[in-house]
């Protein structure tokens, strides 16, 4: 294996982000995380762990929560990608105001991911049971709430007959 | 420290055939990646020797699960999350799917892959039990073509593998021949979601006129490289399952393993949980399976 550093070159990736088109140019290893952060400005997307263990950088590629710092520039070619700052529209999504409601942010580092999560279990699973909560939120960390605000929140959410899920 | 992602080339051929010819073309030059969930955590962490990355993220050759009468096909880029929700794979190889849950949390079931599990080759993976139980082969490719081999003996030692440097694992093939059996998972962790086994067990049985006809199990983060208990197995086959049987079983699996010291546990400890677990095992495939 060729371990001599070599130094890539810069590409151009397009993809949309919350609906609108954007074409980065960046070194491909780049992390979607980064790119999102420190070039497209989309700071909703936290780093807690760096390492796929914490959550607070998950987004949705094509539907699917994935976390951001996980995810090589490259492979987000072509994507459509959801960011927390994707889901409100001129009101708060209801998962948002089901967290304020039922206190389920805190320090706020969290809530972002936790938020993407609990859209990607409503999607699948439109009236999640409690155990289908705490699964579909459990690659996300909190140190602050004890969770269970949070599930309450979820919960919360998953009964509003107008959820956009 | 973190890497710096100017020191590393990544490129996305598209095609199965033309990742195989850059493979093929400087042999071992070019690290695979998949949904990253192993490969970026070492990136991030500065400890990526490879630098020169091939994405084979979403290749079409490597999608998908294919029923066949016989066998299940099981392309080596499925992710977790589609392991989890095929119904042939719930239905038929529980263990698997159990064993998909298992892995991280719900983003890295969305990225990680069948086939990185493999080739990652980590003794801890959940997955990788539930494929030795259910006696895998895999379907390995290259520009030179295809060979299938069985997935007992792919792991040579700690991470290494039979794969040779310009091969990708294509798919994985399972035999259809376990759904009439019991089926047993269990993982031991420090916590449900989002940890590393320090323990992890699959296995089948069957019973016949109240003997164990046949059975097979298997663990994970007591060896070098997951491990089936084979001589556990002969010790049981045959045999009615009852207190002395259990104890016998309890031993040999003991002296089977080689457990060690680490972050997550230690040796002590996972060589009594696997006795536990074996038992378990067995007093289940005697109360479950003769209902």
């Amino acid at each position: 294996m060729s371990n001599s550093p070599q130094v890539a070159s810069m590409c151009d990736v397009s993809f949309t982000v919350n609906g609108e088109p954007k074409t980065v140019s960046a070194y491909p290893m780049e992390r979607l995380l980064d790119v999102l952060r420190q070039h497209l400005r989309f700071t909703g997307p936290k780093e807690g762990c760096g390492e796929g263990e914490c959550g607070s950088c998950a987004v949705l590629i094509n539907g699917f929560l994935v976390n951001s710092c996980l995810v090589p520039l490259l492979q987000a070619k072509d994507a459509n990608i959801l960011t927390i700052e994707g889901i409100a529209s001129e009101h708060s999504h209801d998962l948002q105001q089901a967290f304020l409601n039922c206190g389920g942010a805190q320090c706020g580092i969290c809530t972002p991911g936790m938020i993407l999560a609990a859209l990607h279990l409503l999607d699948k699973r439109p009236s999640p049971t409690m155990e289908e909560i705490r699964e579909g939120l459990s690659g996300n960390l909190c140190r602050c709430t004890g969770y269970m605000q949070i599930f309450e929140a979820v919960a919360e959410a998953a009964r509003q007959p107008t959820i956009t899920k | 420290m973190r890497s710096d992602p100017r020191d590393y080339q990544l490129v996305a051929p598209g095609t199965l055939h033309t990742v195989l010819a850059i493979m093929a073309e400087e042999p071992g030059a070019w690290l695979p990646i998949a949904g990253g969930t192993d490969v970026m955590v070492l990136y991030a962490a500065g400890k990526l020797p490879a630098r020169r990355l091939l994405s084979i993220w979403n290749l079409p050759e490597l999608r998908g699960i294919e029923v066949l009468p016989g066998e299940i096909r099981i392309g080596a880029g499925c992710t977790y999350t589609e392991l989890r929700e095929h119904e042939v794979i719930a239905r038929e190889f529980p263990l698997l799917a159990r064993a998909a849950s298992w892995t991280g949390g719900i983003a890295n079931q969305n990225r990680g892959t069948i086939g990185g599990n493999i080739v990652n080759a980590s003794p801890a993976a959940d997955s990788l039990p539930a494929l030795l139980v259910y006696e895998a082969e895999l379907i390995l490719v290259s520009i030179r073509g295809e060979r299938r081999v069985p997935y007992a003996g792919f792991h040579t030692g700690y991470k290494t593998t039979k794969l040779a440097v310009d091969e990708l694992v294509r798919a994985v093939s399972l035999r259809r021949q376990f759904s009439e059996y019991f089926h047993y998972a269990r993982k031991v962790g420090a916590r449900n979601a989002q940890a590393i086994a320090k323990v992890c067990v699959a296995a089948v049985g069957r019973l016949t006129k109240n003997c164990v006809d046949d059975l097979r199990i298997a663990l994970g983060s007591v060896a070098p490289v997951p491990l089936r208990l084979l001589n556990t197995e002969i010790a049981v086959k045959g045999k009615r399952i009852d207190s002395s049987l259990l104890m016998v079983a309890r031993k040999t699996a003991a002296s089977e393993i080689r457990p060690i010291n680490d972050i997550r546990s230690t040796a002590r400890y996972r060589s009594q949980v696997t006795s536990n677990l074996v038992e378990e095992f067995l007093r289940q495939l005697d109360t479950g399976a003769t209902v």
